[in-house]
């Protein structure tokens, strides 16, 4: 009985305990494992050596889906940074409605990337949309088809998702500039430092934390992207814009290859964990010490 | 003084124009929602509606076609309020119960666990998605809400015990041990003193299990069998479904109802949304 009271905490945490174990750790050695076998339809489990991911990287879809995912990422990573830090800054200069445009600007958050690739499918077709539009304002040779043509496609995913996200960084910067010492700041103003330079100067380079979440929060968003994929261009035209997730799904779900589904996750993770990793070691380390 | 007057100007173009960009994708999909057909292929994405009509809006909800199945979102929506509530309310307890532990029950291996947890907050679940799809046959629950429930719950518990621990962790530690002093054991100190400080805390875990499950599309696309499909694969089936006339005034109501729940949640307890969304990624 006392055995139990004293061991009621870790009896608390055990099903937690096996199912991370099981169905985080276990299951990624198991996709690890079929990475590295023949499977295809089926999942066949004798070791045959790193053929999967040669395949994989002989694979011009998924050359194309890796490089898609580096400009894609790079272009929403940086432009949502910008806008946020943008928008996070002026919100700050004592704006009346302030409360009513960060609603306005954090709600696409709450959204469904699938209603999201659902609204901005219907605004960039060409026929209807926005290009049709205009040119009905008299802009008879105005062209914005970048959802049908192959090259500009993946741009139109940019698009939605820096919608869909930068208002979210707002919010982060936002909470980072109010945290600053407001202290420091009217000193500064006292000295008569002009606003920019008491920004970039001071304020900024205080919230280096918050760059950093932020990064970490919209690379992983980014790797993640599927639903808007999906629902936006389905991977098309062609698979112009397949992205590694889509790519495995494909693989796993409609062409009946486990094995390049498998190897094509392991390498997502491994893009995940190059990113998330040190920043996560960062994090608990100063933890251990309180 | 001018020269300032003019930047506040600039400032408030800036911050208005800003606003008109993402708003201006809702304000497409509500009036096309409200025309008719024929208004869409004549009238311009940006006009009010001449002539109101609620007809594509009856129609996604109870009869637009995805594939051959022609019910509409309804049964689909239902599905994902069966789905998302049991698993919202089971990985919040869930949450609950572990920050309470990480927070004032620490012991030996307890960081070395937490970290795991943490860990598993960022794999991709691409990674999980062959496995789970073997395992949930297995368990003879593959295609059923049950099932979706189940993986819900899973990955779910990462980020609830991960707000809960940061929240509880902020408790003195004296407050547990005095209460041990007078004989009070685990639950009764989690019911007594930790539940009625926690009402924050559960409404934000809440409220962003609650947003990540209904807007869930990769598990609901992976592991749902026709019957048990969540509103958003059953969107996007409508949208790009080919049969017949592409009805776009069908497709926007569709995601405005699928769209609704997570947004009223929004409108509501936007404050909590916004701590959810931060406490993730701020260093708590």
């Amino acid at each position: 009985m006392e055995w139990l009271e004293r061991n009621v905490p870790k009896l608390v945490l055990a099903p937690s305990f096996v199912a991370i174990l099981v169905f985080v750790y276990g299951f990624i050695a198991w996709t690890a494992w079929i990475s590295l076998t023949r499977s295809r339809l089926m999942p066949r489990y004798e070791f045959e050596g790193i053929g999967q991911y040669e395949r994989l990287f002989a694979a011009p879809r998924w050359d194309v889906a890796m490089h898609n995912l580096f400009v894609f990422g790079g272009l929403f990573i940086v432009i949502s940074m910008v806008i946020g830090l943008m928008l996070a800054i002026f919100l700050d200069q004592r704006i009346r409605a302030e409360g009513v445009l960060r609603t306005v600007y954090l709600y696409p958050m709450a959204l469904s990337l699938i209603v999201t690739g659902t609204a901005w499918k219907w605004i960039l077709n060409p026929g209807l949309g926005i290009q049709a539009t205009v040119r009905g304002w008299g802009f008879e040779n105005f062209t914005f088809d970048w959802l049908i043509r192959p090259e500009m496609a993946i741009y139109t995913i940019v698009l939605a998702a820096v919608w869909q996200a930068s208002g979210f960084v707002m919010a982060l910067f936002l909470a980072g500039l109010r945290s600053v010492d407001t202290e420091i700041i009217r000193a500064a103003q006292v000295d008569g430092i002009p606003t920019h330079r008491i920004y970039s100067a001071i304020i900024i380079p205080t919230m280096a934390p918050i760059f950093l979440s932020a990064f970490i929060v919209l690379a992983h968003l980014a790797i993640k992207a599927f639903d808007l994929v999906i629902a936006l261009t389905n991977g098309g035209p062609g698979y112009a814009t397949d992205l590694p997730a889509t790519y495995m799904y494909a693989m796993a779900f409609s062409r009946g290859d486990l094995g390049q589904a498998a190897a094509s996750a392991m390498v997502m993770m491994m893009v995940i964990f190059a990113i998330v990793v040190p920043y996560l070691y960062s994090e608990l380390r100063p933890r251990r010490d309180q | 003084m001018t020269s300032n007057t003019m930047l506040r100007w600039g400032l408030y173009a800036v911050l208005v124009l800003f606003a008109l960009f993402y708003l201006m994708p809702l304000f497409v999909m509500l009036t096309t929602s409200l025309k008719s057909l024929e208004e869409i292929r004549t009238g311009s994405l940006l006009s009010l509606p001449r002539e109101l009509t609620f007809a594509p809006w009856a129609e996604a909800w109870s009869s637009a076609c995805a594939g051959t199945q022609c019910q509409g979102l309804r049964p689909f929506f239902w599905n994902s309020v069966l789905m998302a509530v049991p698993a919202v309310a089971i990985s919040t307890v869930v949450g609950a119960l572990n920050g309470y532990v990480f927070a004032q029950w620490r012991f030996r291996g307890a960081n070395l666990f937490f970290a795991a947890i943490l860990f598993g907050c960022f794999i991709p679940f691409q990674v999980v998605l062959l496995p789970m799809a073997q395992m949930l046959g297995l368990m003879g629950i593959a295609g059923t809400i049950p099932g979706l429930i189940f993986v819900h719950v899973i990955y779910g518990i990462g980020f609830t015990t991960l707000f809960f621990r940061n929240y509880y962790v902020t408790i003195p530690l004296e407050l547990v041990r005095a209460a041990k002093v007078d004989g009070a054991g685990f639950f009764r100190i989690f019911f007594a003193i930790f539940l009625p400080l926690s009402l924050p805390i559960i409404t934000v875990s809440v409220i962003w299990q609650f947003t990540q499950i209904w807007n869930d599309f990769l598990f609901g696309v992976s592991f749902s069998g026709p019957g048990s499909q969540p509103v958003t694969v059953a969107l996007n089936n409508i949208v790009n479904s080919t049969t017949g006339v592409k009805a776009y005034n069908v497709d926007m109501a569709a995601a405005i109802i699928a769209a609704a729940p997570t947004l009223l949640v929004y409108v509501i307890a936007g404050k909590y949304f916004i701590r959810g969304l931060t406490a993730g990624s701020v260093k708590g």
